[in-house]
């Protein structure tokens, strides 16, 4: 393919437009991390600078001398994503088989079942009432984990289209006749058929979760319980949190010179990084999944 | 005989296993979907824990003539969906216009590396953001204070209590995360494009310009339509996290902050009024149920490969 001037001039002007429209993208966290490594006092008289005047490890020392509540909050966001994505994608995926089975009497039943909750929704209001009043859980583990995220109809029916579109009724009809029981068929030919799109689901699963912070918001009061996200958030919404109350008297800090913003930003570090680690993994599925779920729910 | 006596315990036999596989997930979307939708009852409800939610007194609409009397209603009302509007409207252009600058480039790995790099912000947490944004915006130390509007010799903003830039803000904010997620589908659909039909058109003497409008918007247009339609049907939801946490929850910004999530929110958990915050919610479901079934009326005209049901 021969390009013209004009052709070849689109080219390079595309080119420089995606450049800078990658490095806006990337700024704000490039400021966020040379923040992190700034010297706080510097960070108070000169402001967030790409060019800081004195570079200092100071907060991820600071971090790292009261390194045992950021490791338990990492903890629990570690546990509640493996945990959450894990349950997760096991009833998203055993409850989209089903679906998926035309021969099966009910599977139009339950495919409505499940779209009709993307439809209408009781609101917060009842959820939360049911959840803190009748399955009381709040301040537990299951609080991050149960409301909202662990399976919604958008995944289930993204799941439900994958089985149906690429595993043939005909692989599934010939390993019963050979007489694989339905628990077989799913774990032993549907799923080892199906990892892209199990790995497509998890990665939106997992994210979620890691990103989460609003079932804190609702139903976890004890900070032993705040994932990464929430134990930002509490910095973040209360500086006075580090210098007084629980964390303060824990870590026995000199409230005058407690590093805040910088440590503030270096935790958004901190919590930018496990995502950073997936993101090459994420590229390749990410394009699939939102092709397949863009198109039809 | 035999055949006669198998077939009624035959569909059984054969549905029972598969019931069983489905009843995990089934019981979660009934406990945590439409378990819910029957507590709808309490926005009609004057609730009191002494009482219980059941024993409450009924008090019919009261709750929903006492939300829609205060000018919350109108504002959050406005704000979800003149926000839900721009980010649509701008959201696809600016999304169409990366993925036609993407598919520009010969080369797979800048293109990879770039989209790698624009899917970066839609990944991270609306709490990461927030901070991102308080580095630039926060009073004292802020980039945009300090390193811009300083040197320039212009007056100092405080961001975070001047309710009129806020408009802006989440607007470009909002884009600036999700914008190069968006161009992921149009990407797709262009590299779905048969090459031959730019081939011919190059002969024909059409340039690049041209061709991206006689070829490639026109071909994009179903998924446009369809994309639009979509979120059309959600425009009465919003981020919660992009209106209550990337403006720190600011007192002073509510006028162009408020939306019905985080007025729900804030009825409930910080001024304690469910009766006003379910009555919220619920006005929030019927409405977007509503908007839902009518856009998917609409798409089923335009497209019917397309509708959702």
């Amino acid at each position: 393919m021969i390009q013209t001037r004009g052709e070849r001039a689109f080219t390079v002007f595309s080119a420089v437009v995606m450049i800078l429209l990658t490095v806006f993208a990337f700024l704000p966290f490039l400021l966020i991390v040379i923040a992190s490594f700034t010297e706080e006092t510097a960070l108070i008289r000169n402001g967030y600078s790409f060019f800081p005047e004195h570079t200092s490890l100071e907060a991820y020392r600071y971090i790292k001398s009261s390194a045992y509540i950021f490791i338990r909050a990492y903890g629990v966001s570690f546990l509640v994503t493996i945990l959450g994505t894990a349950i997760g994608l096991l009833i998203t995926s055993m409850l989209a088989y089903p679906m998926s089975r035309s021969d099966f009497k009910y599977h139009n039943t339950l495919a409505f079942v499940v779209f009709f909750t993307m439809l209408f929704s009781g609101g917060i209001v009842p959820s939360y009432i049911m959840w803190t009043q009748y399955f009381h859980i709040k301040n537990t583990l299951w609080a991050l984990i149960l409301p909202n995220l662990l399976a919604n109809g958008f995944n289930v029916l993204l799941v439900r289209n994958y089985f149906k579109n690429n595993v043939p009724l005909e692989i599934i009809e010939a390993a019963q006749i050979d007489g694989a029981s339905e628990l077989r068929t799913f774990f032993r030919i549907m799923l080892p058929l199906s990892m892209p799109v199990m790995a497509t689901v998890g990665m939106f699963m997992g994210l979620a979760y890691w990103n989460d912070w609003i079932n804190a918001l609702y139903f976890v009061s004890k900070p032993q319980l705040y994932g990464i996200q929430n134990l930002l958030m509490q910095l973040m919404s209360n500086i006075q949190f580090l210098n007084s109350g629980q964390a303060g008297s824990v870590l026995g800090a000199d409230t005058v010179s407690l590093p805040s913003t910088a440590v503030r930003m270096a935790m958004a570090v901190l919590g930018i990084v496990p995502v950073l680690f997936v993101l090459p993994f994420m590229q390749k599925y990410l394009t699939r999944g939102v092709v397949i779920g863009a198109v039809k729910g | 005989m035999t055949a006669r006596r198998k077939s009624p315990s035959k569909p059984l036999k054969k549905t029972l296993p598969l019931l069983i596989l489905a009843g995990p997930g089934l019981l979660y979307f009934l406990i945590n979907s439409y378990f819910p939708m029957f507590g709808v009852f309490i926005a009609f409800k004057d609730v009191n824990y002494a009482k219980g939610i059941f024993g409450s007194d009924w008090i019919g609409f009261k709750n929903f003539t006492f939300l829609f009397q205060t000018s919350d209603a109108w504002i959050m009302t406005r704000n979800t969906l003149l926000y839900n509007l721009a980010f649509i409207a701008l959201g696809t252009i600016v999304s169409i216009i990366i993925a036609i600058l993407m598919s520009e480039l010969l080369n797979k790995l800048y293109s990879k590396l770039f989209m790698t790099g624009l899917i970066l912000p839609n990944l991270i947490s609306m709490i990461v953001l927030s901070l991102l944004v308080f580095a630039f915006l926060n009073a004292d130390s802020g980039f945009v204070n300090h390193s811009i509007l300083r040197p320039l010799g212009l007056p100092e903003i405080n961001w975070y209590s001047e309710a009129k830039y806020w408009p802006y803000l989440l607007v470009l904010i909002q884009i600036w995360k999700t914008a190069g997620y968006g161009s992921i589908v149009y990407f797709a659909s262009i590299a779905g494009i048969d090459k031959s039909i730019y081939e011919s058109a190059k002969i024909d003497g059409a340039g690049k310009l041209k061709q991206i409008r006689m070829i490639t918007l026109p071909l994009l247009k179903p998924t446009i339509i369809v994309l639009v339609l979509m979120s059309m049907g959600r425009i009465f939801n919003s981020d919660f996290g992009l209106f209550y946490q990337v403006p720190m929850n600011s007192g002073a910004l509510y006028s162009t902050t408020q939306t019905i999530d985080t007025y729900v929110y804030r009825a409930l958990m910080q001024l304690n009024d469910i009766g006003m915050s379910a009555a919220a919610g619920l006005y929030q479901s019927l409405v977007g149920f509503a908007l839902v079934l009518t856009v998917n009326a609409i798409v089923k005209k335009v497209n019917p490969e397309n509708a959702l049901f």
